[in-house]
């Protein structure tokens, strides 16, 4: 059995089914994100398991026991949320310590594990002050370490980096994944931000109407889509829809095109298949090993720093893919004619909604 | 190229600029004279009276000014007696209105913010109601021939007392309270506490209580003034108040009631004082203003 168990949880709102039949193990010391759009569930499962909801139906278990009759101040979980919820009153070194003080710890351990847990966020010399005389980002950290502090069972991060501005979401991203690998904790992580949950987990669990759409680790959520949500939410694609002309040797033709995508297909011949292709799986030109050319014409260039992404109308299909920017090639012009190389092997199959 | 080869733009040339700048410096003076003269205005409005009675509080002494009124009226048993009773009263229903209204406050915004209207009309009621209504209704409920004859024992009347002071304090008090739990993110604030192992007591004791302390003393400061001044549930109830004994000072003293009315303002500037000061002595509630 996994170390922080959610079986086969359901949660309903009055005649709303928020969360529907989700199960989900993680291991000790994993990093799993909840990732979905707003109202999907992500925060009401995170809330049942910190015991702020009870489930309709279903079970929470920490390292074997059932925690979910209990309380949420007697299931010794950390929580960071959104809007940080420091306790204006209290200072740093106060709020840090709160848990350990309430969980009737001796003065001097409390001290020693609020010094300790300062150092680990970065802020050894703030304990003096007030949440106010923070920033949005310390404000955050002295969070983290507040959670931290009680060494609760397992961490819940609803959020935490959305009110912060970009530059500290990714500085902050990496320093909260450094700490939770440090400390080996179990924590859940909330977010819509796909850029978060990929470069953080250890494993992804995309969420659409109270269901997990999929469960995996980050390069097979972004590489191997189960759905056509999945391949949509997390990240760009462009979607085709193929005719299936040999199941086995999984080869299909689109648009007239003969392909052999590289993996046998579940659907019968003659039937359609949803294929995905990524922005970085298509090529400007023509290139070598990539045998499969689409004839386009530009219709909208976004230039984006390090990436250039283009978008070019095939037989009625937006197609959108991505390019370096060289100092010294400027970008395709809108109107233009070009090729558009790819791998048949590039296409992603989708499996039927 | 040289700054004469530029095209003429539409900006001004500083003769110009300078020629508005004079025209706008009157229209700023007459501006700022007519407000100087709006405010004393509202000053003299305000002050004159108050002088007037502090003037006239002075005057018992037929040919000097002097703080006999004051004296008489510090001095007169009676009204030590009444003061003494309305302060002890206004202490039990200043800690009475904040045991009922601040959990309630709490739970409201917590588990029911739908209900919040209906709170908000119970309590602006005793604002409705007038208070002889409250009052007779009190004495009916609980007179020495009813179920619960509070009315039968000098301590009944003084808790029932108490409760219709608080009655009358709760649309202040409620007030007061919620517009400081409003500053607050009381939800996040409690579930942080709770997922830290605090029960509800920890939450309004030490998480709660500091962060509303200023709006509680605000409520409290007026609760005190409404029980310092009321007159008719202390008179119906016979109670030795301070509201009743101002009536009977003012009918039968001449500068007395003056030196009264210049005590009670004097309290209540005093309390707006303390508000203040107390504002400053926290250190988290300096960052809120």
């Amino acid at each position: 059995m996994a170390y922080l168990d959610i079986d086969h949880l359901e949660k309903s709102f009055g005649a709303t089914r928020v969360v529907k039949d989700f199960s989900l193990g993680v291991e000790k010391g994993e990093f799993i994100s909840l990732l979905g759009p707003s109202g999907c569930g992500k925060t009401t499962v995170l809330r049942v398991v910190a015991g702020f909801e009870a489930p309709s139906a279903g079970a929470i278990r920490i390292d074997g026991q059932d925690v979910t009759a209990l309380r949420p101040n007697q299931r010794n979980i950390g929580m960071v949320f959104q809007a940080y919820a420091l306790f204006p009153n209290l200072t740093v070194a106060q709020n840090v310590g709160f848990g350990l003080k309430v969980a009737g710890a001796g003065r001097a351990e409390a001290a020693d594990r609020v010094k300790e847990m300062l150092h680990l966020i970065g802020l050894p010399d703030l304990g003096a002050r007030y949440p106010f005389q923070l920033s949005g980002g310390q404000q955050q950290r002295v969070a983290l370490a507040r959670a931290l502090a009680p060494r609760p069972r397992v961490l819940l991060l609803d959020e935490p980096l959305s009110a912060l501005d970009a530059k500290i979401r990714v500085s902050l991203r990496q320093e909260i994944r450094q700490i939770q690998q440090q400390l080996g904790i179990t924590t859940i992580f909330v977010t819509h931000d796909q850029e978060e949950a990929l470069s953080m987990s250890d494993r992804v669990v995309v969420m659409n109407g109270g269901i997990a759409e999929q469960v995996g680790a980050p390069f097979d959520i972004y590489n191997r889509p189960a759905t056509r949500f999945v391949a949509g939410f997390v990240g760009t694609h462009t979607a085709f829809d193929a005719v299936v002309t040999d199941p086995d040797a999984g080869a299909v033709t689109l648009g007239g095109t003969q392909m052999v995508l590289g993996q046998s297909l579940a659907a019968k011949r003659g039937a359609t298949v949803h294929l995905a292709l990524r922005p970085e799986a298509a090529h400007l030109g023509r290139v070598d090993g990539r045998e499969t050319v689409l004839t386009g014409q530009i219709s909208q260039v976004n230039f984006m720093g390090s990436i250039i992404r283009v978008t070019a109308m095939v037989g009625g299909t937006a197609v959108t893919l991505d390019t370096f920017n060289r100092p010294d090639t400027p970008p395709p012009p809108v109107g233009s004619n070009v090729d558009i190389s790819v791998a048949a092997r590039d296409f992603i199959v989708l499996e039927a909604d | 190229m040289t700054d004469s080869s530029l095209p003429a733009g539409p900006s001004p040339t500083p003769s110009v600029a300078k020629a508005a700048q004079t025209m706008a410096r009157p229209r700023r003076t007459v501006g700022w004279a007519l407000s100087w003269v709006v405010f004393i205005l509202g000053m003299i409005y305000f002050a004159l009276p108050l002088i007037g009675m502090i003037e006239f509080s002075l005057r018992k002494r037929r040919d000097a000014y002097s703080f006999d009124a004051y004296t008489s009226v510090i001095g007169d048993p009676q009204f030590q007696a009444t003061f003494s009773y309305s302060v002890v009263m206004s202490v039990v229903t200043i800690f009475l209105g904040m045991a009922l209204v601040l959990p309630a406050a709490l739970w409201v915004r917590i588990r029911l913010p739908g209900m919040r209207p209906v709170i908000e009309f119970i309590t602006l009621l005793p604002l409705v109601i007038p208070v002889i209504v409250i009052a007779f209704g009190y004495l009916r409920m609980f007179n020495t021939s009813s179920l619960l004859p509070m009315t039968g024992s000098i301590t009944g009347t003084n808790i029932l007392l108490a409760f219709g002071y608080a009655t009358l304090a709760l649309p202040y008090m409620y007030r007061a309270i919620d517009n400081g739990l409003r500053t607050l993110d009381v939800q996040a604030l409690t579930e942080a506490a709770q997922i830290l192992g605090a029960g509800w007591f920890t939450i309004i004791f030490r998480i709660m209580l500091p962060n509303v302390f200023t709006a509680l003393l605000s409520g409290a400061f007026l609760t005190f003034s409404i029980v310092l001044g009321e007159y008719v549930f202390a008179a119906l109830l016979d109670r030795p108040a301070f509201g009743p004994y101002m009536i009977w000072a003012g009918s039968n003293q001449a500068y007395e009631p003056a030196a009264l009315a210049v005590i009670a303002f004097t309290i209540t500037w005093g309390c707006m004082g303390l508000i203040q000061l107390a504002g400053r002595l926290f250190p988290h509630t300096r960052a809120k203003r």
